[in-house]
């Protein structure tokens, strides 16, 4: 489903990633972890394109993206919900989520679906005409999460959706990403916080100063100990 | 009892054509941070339309109107495509030097094309007339202005609160990165905005031309500079503080212009801008700005 060859981001003097390749495949889910400052958001703003790249391709389903704008990106079928939330604060739950589906033009089914994610996420319906600022931030991250499918993805890059959250939250929101993959979306993880983003994972994929430093399944990430701790930490 | 009546209308009518031009700032500022001292020319290319499509012969008020609201909007977008655009990404300061450079080239475009002198546009003159309620005579234009700017601003909150491209723009003054995240075009989004601002300032170039019955080069830029002072009492990038600010702006002026006596009357700016100052004081970020603190990121 994604492709990224040799992808070189760069913020003047300052290498963000080096030459980073990876793949997502139909239906996966494709955790990314490493440490802070590792290139893991830049990597995510490149695939959206908010930021360009100096190099490299991404290619989605076979076509060649690397130069596409990102609002076009997102009507081929690729959104994120970037890290941080970024949930409109002055509008509305419900505007919200009536601006995530802004590309769909079928009205009847964008009730439908804010309709589901309301009765999924009871707090959001509570709050539904209320400015989304006043929500709590495991909240924000459940209406992003929720903006985010509104547009009906086909593949959703999630950047760091435990950042500033308590662990019970963290816990649930990885609990509704799980059934988001078992309902076949693919899902990019982007992730500080490896135990909870291995819980679904296929493959995992490391990263450290911009470049890779594993590739493979989880449970050899946990076998090999070493790379483990080195690089996200016990 | 007539005299405060038509102080009270003097005052609306004159706030009213403040918020329409500073809502106009306002739209254009709250989503690119650019303070678009051009505006005043959108006004002018507004009002020179009017003007050559009655040297023309078309002299239909109707078509005045549709006219000067159209060719507002298209000059804003037009603006912006050209000038505005290229420096999108580059920092206010540039932004803000493009729309002095639009202004004066604009400016010189009807010195040279046109004439420097007022040119007569009697077109719109018979929305200018008195009528009478009981023993009260008041101006139909000063009516009109009144409510037909409390319908657009009526017209504009819908479309914010409605239309998916009105969520865009609101949404967009706090976060552009993400609203182009929605898939929604970034390049569409700031040509509404620009429409919008336009089609104000259209919209208050009709009640000036009815006013005036002329047009000249310089037309609308001492009202952006009062539209400008409005948006910095109501809290620059806010909406409802435009038209707040303008509508209180208004009421200094008129307000200054009654209480003042005759032998002071040069006195009423200085007053105007004390007052003003006075409040920045208590409210550094005028009256419906949010305050930001130092190192807060989300603006």
């Amino acid at each position: 489903m994604l492709k990224v060859e040799k992808l070189v981001v760069r913020y003047g003097a300052v290498m963000a990633v080096r030459e980073l390749s990876l793949e997502v495949g139909q239906g996966e889910l494709v955790a990314l972890l490493g440490p802070n400052g590792a290139g893991k958001s830049s990597t995510i703003n490149a695939l959206t394109g908010l930021v360009t790249p100096a190099s490299g391709r991404i290619v989605l389903d076979g076509k060649d993206i690397s130069h596409v704008r990102t609002e076009d990106r997102i009507r081929a079928g690729l959104t994120s919900t970037p890290e941080g939330r970024h949930i409109f604060s002055n509008l509305s739950v419900g505007e919200n989520l009536r601006l995530g589906a802004a590309i769909r033009r079928d009205p009847a089914g964008v009730r439908q679906d804010i309709e589901r994610f309301l009765s999924l996420f009871p707090v959001l319906s509570e709050r539904y005409g209320q400015a989304a600022g006043t929500l709590s931030g495991g909240e924000q991250q459940m209406l992003a999460i929720a903006r985010s499918l509104m547009s009906r993805p086909k593949l959703l890059l999630l950047d760091e959706p435990s950042l500033g959250l308590a662990p019970k939250i963290v816990a649930r929101i990885f609990d509704f990403i799980g059934e988001l993959k078992a309902q076949g979306l693919t899902l990019l993880v982007v992730e500080q916080n490896a135990k909870q983003a291995l819980r679904f994972a296929d493959r995992v994929y490391v990263v450290s100063s911009g470049t890779l430093r594993y590739d493979g399944p989880p449970a050899r990430l946990a076998d090999e100990h070493g790379l483990f701790n080195l690089y996200i930490g016990g | 009892m007539d005299y405060a009546l038509q102080q009270l209308l003097n005052a609306l009518a004159f706030g009213a054509e403040y918020s329409l031009v500073a809502l106009g700032l306002a739209v254009v500022f709250s989503i690119m941070g650019l303070v678009n001292f051009a505006h005043g020319e959108i006004i002018g290319v507004s009002a020179y339309s009017v003007f050559l499509a009655a040297a023309l012969g078309l002299t239909s008020p109707f078509v005045a109107v549709l006219l000067a609201v159209g060719m507002a909007a298209l000059a804003a977008v037009v603006f912006e495509r050209i000038a505005f655009r290229p420096v999108r990404y580059a920092p206010t300061t540039t932004g803000l030097l493009t729309a002095f450079g639009v202004s004066i080239v604009v400016q010189n475009l009807f010195m040279l094309l046109i004439s420097p002198k007022p040119q007569s546009v009697s077109v719109l003159n018979g929305l200018n007339q008195m009528w009478f309620f009981g023993p009260f005579a008041v101006s139909s234009l000063q009516v009109m202005e009144l409510i037909v700017s409390g319908l657009t601003i009526l017209a504009l909150v819908l479309f914010l609160s409605r239309s998916t491209l009105g969520l865009a723009i609101r949404a967009a003054s706090r976060d552009f990165a993400t609203v182009r995240l929605m898939g929604i075009k970034a390049n569409r989004v700031i040509a509404t905005a620009f429409a919008i601002s336009g089609a104000l300032a259209g919209i208050a170039a009709v009640f000036i031309l009815a006013r005036r019955g002329s047009v000249s080069p310089d037309l609308g830029f001492g009202l952006v500079l009062k539209a400008f002072v409005a948006c910095v009492i109501g809290g620059f990038g806010s909406l409802p503080g435009a038209a707040v600010g303008g509508m209180l702006l208004g009421f200094i002026e008129v307000g200054l212009l009654v209480a003042l006596p005759q032998e002071y009357a040069g006195f009423r700016d200085a007053l105007t801008y004390a007052i003003i100052v006075a409040l920045l004081v208590y409210r550094p970020e005028g009256l419906l700005g949010q305050r930001i603190e130092l190192g807060d990121k989300e603006i």
